[in-house]
């Protein structure tokens, strides 16, 4: 099979016109670190953004960084600590979970809108993300939004993008808000909560002033209670002022610690890349989203039915869910609850076979759908970039 | 008045009657407006200097109803001009001779409040503030702050994803919706998203927000409440030189500081809001910024002495930290003020492009240039942390001809505000006022593949056709 590794814009240009006018399928990709997930779907040839690399633009003053799609995450990040800055968003890392190798690109952090703890308080990657260029199943190059960020100059095609799965366009540039990274981190750990509890408490965290940028909890093995995570960025004398006034808050919940350094920023990563169900080898994983006062009711529904194990992040509206690769691998299970509780669930990792005989992605409603598809045609009228990775016929 | 508007169709101004008719069995008599006089008050938004007098006015209380009507539009082909409270300043409510205003003030209910979950249920026609205040008692708020948020409507808000003084934490809409209902053009009612933190598939809330009711229109929003800060504080600095001005608010940022917000004024706007305001502003400066930061009073201590030690290498001859709410008060008097001071002084138009932040000095320059090129003047605030500029350009309507030159310099800042690397609107929208421009900002196919997604939920251009894309050039069904 055929991968083309354009070398600029004018070459995927090119290479898409070319795949439009033949009907030939691509696949679109960065480096192929997230290739095990979504839907599995046939293609004739591959495009790649694996030469698109660099960045073009980073002004620190301005909040600002642009990079070609093919740029290492890590080299986007490593430029930013440079001047002490960071992505907001806390990108997560799938390569762990999914057991891939490879350096992740900056533009699947967009076409993917990976975001990790922090989302709570900072937004997602789509929040962050303020331009983009890109390549439309026609191969026209397009642009939406810019370098600054305040724009709400015509239709936001950027958020459209984010998270599109390279099924409307092929990423060429993409531009992000950067923000200071924070002087000190704190977490404080509470011991011994069961699911409820910890959201109540994670709950009472986010509601206060102090600006939590991380809600999570680990429950125990044996569920009987688990580690409740809450993290608190800033200047020293904020952090510091702020973790008091956050323990005085939450003192009816007894067994807490004050977590620093290196240890919790590796346990925050350990959260971020879902490193807590991976070790479990062949299990299937779920990522669910629901309102955060729902996860615990959520999760109970899927564990009378399911060998579940999960964990929860962004105050109880992530729940990663790991499940027996049997059958639907949970899918029914799932969704039930989804429609029960409202949210939605992604299957993330599951062998081939079954991502393609169930909806990875939840199922829309059919008037979601028929917008979905009228979209997806004014980017892509022949369906070539990558058909059916995220609903069949999208 | 140098903006046109798209010849009315006289087939559907044949048909008022008729029209008006199948109008009146959807809703009650007292929200179908009709008389000449009553329609008045919706011939124009916040852009007075422009009107059309809309064929009706129809004012729904229920997402049943705004379906209705929807759906009797798209099959009788008849225009739909969607209103919030009507405080666009781009124009992006004005309505059309050939088109009904769907208007959802109306529906200003509070459905839903969730603390714990941190997340409101309203009707779109509530208004921004009207948000904050069902919060105010449990300490929360809803963070986007446009300066007509005692008015304008969270409809409204979506439609031209407002920001405000505050974004620069917090975000502008788009960063606080979670969910909203939406009425498509043939009727069908969509839910989009929720009360959890992202959706499944392409992500149509961010596409609507901003879509200035091109889309369909909004009935139901979920937003992001947020626990208010223990406290704020601003303090104000006044610089000798703009580059001045511009290198601090560089160097605060750069330090790793993000202000609550941080505003600029230059010299003719503090003369202006000092005048009316008595807020104690420096008036021998040449730029004034007002930074405010948050939280518990150690911290706003500590970092506004690091804001403070942050300052001095630019020699602000002023330098005042806010020591009371009274002087609190009083600084912000000044700012909010901006607007209405100016309008005491003169007419204008308020620009808001948005620049990089490094070119500051260079733009503000222009402008000031460009300005007197037309033999007109112009007062500048703007948010800028984000570069979003608000020229006010200075103009008497009594004069011949003068606003037509201050549209014309309006358009030049706004040329200048893309040549630099920026946009044409930071937190207004395009509406009228820059749709004959956004060729400058977009070439043809980035125009055209807004259009296209447009054309997947109005294919006919009934949904505020006159608005955001240029005339010329118009993709058909």
């Amino acid at each position: 099979m055929t991968t083309h590794t354009p070398r600029d814009e004018q070459d995927a240009s090119i290479i898409i016109r070319e795949a439009a006018d033949k009907g030939t399928l691509l696949n679109v990709s960065g480096n192929g670190t997230k290739a095990p997930m979504g839907r599995p779907n046939q293609t004739d040839a591959s495009i790649s953004s694996s030469a698109l690399t660099g960045i073009t633009l980073y002004e620190p003053s301005e909040l600002v960084i642009s990079a070609r799609s093919g740029t290492p995450v890590l080299e986007v990040m490593r430029i930013l600590a440079a001047k002490g800055q960071e992505l907001p968003f806390e990108p997560m890392d799938y390569r762990a979970l999914l057991g891939t190798k490879g350096e992740p690109t900056i533009g699947a952090v967009a076409a993917l809108n990976l975001s990790g703890p922090r989302r709570i308080m900072a937004g997602a990657a789509r929040d962050s993300l303020i331009g983009v260029r890109f390549v439309n199943g026609r191969g026209e190059v397009v642009k939406s939004g810019g370098r600054v960020m305040k724009n709400v100059t015509g239709l936001d095609l950027v958020k459209l993008m984010a998270g599109s799965w390279g099924t409307l366009g092929f990423l060429t540039e993409v531009t992000f808000k950067v923000l200071p990274k924070q002087e000190r981190m704190a977490t404080l750990a509470i011991r011994g909560l069961d699911d409820r509890q910890a959201i109540e408490a994670l709950s009472m965290a986010l509601g206060s002033p102090f600006d939590v940028t991380g809600a999570a909890h680990v429950p125990d093995r044996d569920r009987r209670g688990g580690t409740t995570l809450i993290r608190l960025e800033g200047f020293r004398v904020s952090v510091d002022y702020r973790m008091n006034e956050l323990k005085r808050l939450l003192k009816r919940f007894r067994f807490m610690d004050l977590l620093e350094g290196v240890g919790a920023e590796a346990l925050w990563q350990s959260v971020r890349d879902v490193a807590l169900l991976t070790d479990q080898g062949e299990r299937a994983v779920w990522r669910v989203s629901t309102a955060p006062m729902k996860g615990p009711d959520l999760v109970a529904q899927v564990a009378q039915s399911l060998d579940a194990q999960w964990f929860y992040d962004w105050g109880g509206g992530l729940i990663w869910i790991s499940t027996p690769t049997k059958g639907d691998a949970g899918a029914s299970v799932l969704r039930e609850a989804t429609r029960a509780f409202g949210g939605h669930a992604t299957l993330v990792r599951a062998p081939a076979e079954i991502r393609s005989s169930l909806d990875v992605f939840e199922p829309q409603p059919d008037a979601l759908m028929t917008l979905t598809r009228g979209i997806k045609a004014s980017f892509d009228p022949a369906g070539i970039l990558n058909p059916g990775r995220m609903y069949a016929g999208i | 008045m140098t903006i046109a508007f798209p010849k009315p169709d006289e087939t559907v101004l044949a048909r008022r009657k008729e029209i008006v008719e199948g109008l009146g069995r959807l809703v009650a008599s007292e929200a179908l407006i009709v008389s000449e006089d009553e329609r008045r008050a919706f011939e124009t938004d916040g852009l007075t200097s422009y009107r059309q007098m809309p064929l009706a006015v129809v004012l729904p209380s229920t997402t049943e109803e705004v379906a209705a009507i929807m759906r009797f539009c798209h099959e009788h082909g008849v225009k739909v001009v969607p209103r919030g409270a009507g405080t666009s300043l781009c124009g992006g409510a004005i309505p059309q001779e050939d088109a009904i205003v769907l208007g959802v003030a109306k529906m200003n209910r509070v459905l839903d409040v969730n603390f714990e979950g941190r997340t409101a249920r309203v009707q779109s026609g509530i208004t921004n503030l009207g948000i904050s205040q069902a919060v105010a008692h449990e300490g929360f708020f809803y963070a986007p702050d446009p300066s007509s948020q005692l008015a304008c409507t969270i409809a409204g808000n979506i439609a031209m994803n407002s920001g405000g003084a505050h974004c620069l934490k917090y975000g502008v809409t788009t960063n606080n919706l979670l969910g909203v209902t939406l009425v498509l053009l043939d009727g069908t009612v969509v839910e989009i998203g929720g009360e959890h933190l992202d959706s499944p598939g392409y992500d149509l809330l961010g596409l609507i927000c901003g879509s200035e009711g091109q889309l369909g229109v909004v009935t139901e929003a979920v937003v992001r409440i947020l626990r208010a800060a223990e406290g704020a504080r601003p303090a104000l600095f006044g610089f000798s030189t703009v580059e001045d001005a511009g290198a601090c608010t560089a160097a605060i940022i750069g330090a790793g500081i993000i202000p609550v917000a941080l505003e600029y004024m230059d010299k003719p706007a503090i003369q202006i809001c000092e005048a009316f305001a008595h807020a104690g502003y420096p008036l021998d400066v040449e730029a004034m910024l007002i930074v405010e930061v948050e939280g518990s009073d150690a911290e706003i201590d500590d970092m506004l002495r690091r804001i403070v030690a942050i300052a001095e290498p630019f020699r602000p001859k002023t330098m005042k930290v806010s020591q009371s709410e009274a002087e609190s008060a009083a600084i912000w008097k000044g700012r909010k003020s901006a607007f209405g001071a100016t309008g005491r002084i003169a007419d204008y138009i308020c620009m808001d492009g948005t620049i990089p932040t490094g070119q500051l000095p260079y733009v503000l320059n222009r402008i000031d240039e460009i300005v007197k090129s037309y033999g007109l003047g112009v007062a500048n605030v703007f948010h800028a942390g984000d570069g979003n500029l608000h020229p006010l350009v200075m103009f008497n309507t009594n004069v011949p001809g003068e606003m037509e030159k201050a549209e014309k310099a309006g358009e030049d800042i706004l040329k200048l505000c893309v040549e630099v690397g920026g946009c044409l609107t930071g937190e207004h929208g395009v509406g009228i006022e820059k749709r004959d421009l956004m060729t400058y900002q977009f070439n043809a196919t980035d125009l055209e593949q807004q259009m296209r997604v447009r054309g997947v939920f109005d294919p006919r251009w009934l949904l505020n056709p006159a608005k955001v894309f240029p005339l010329e050039g118009r993709l058909a069904a």
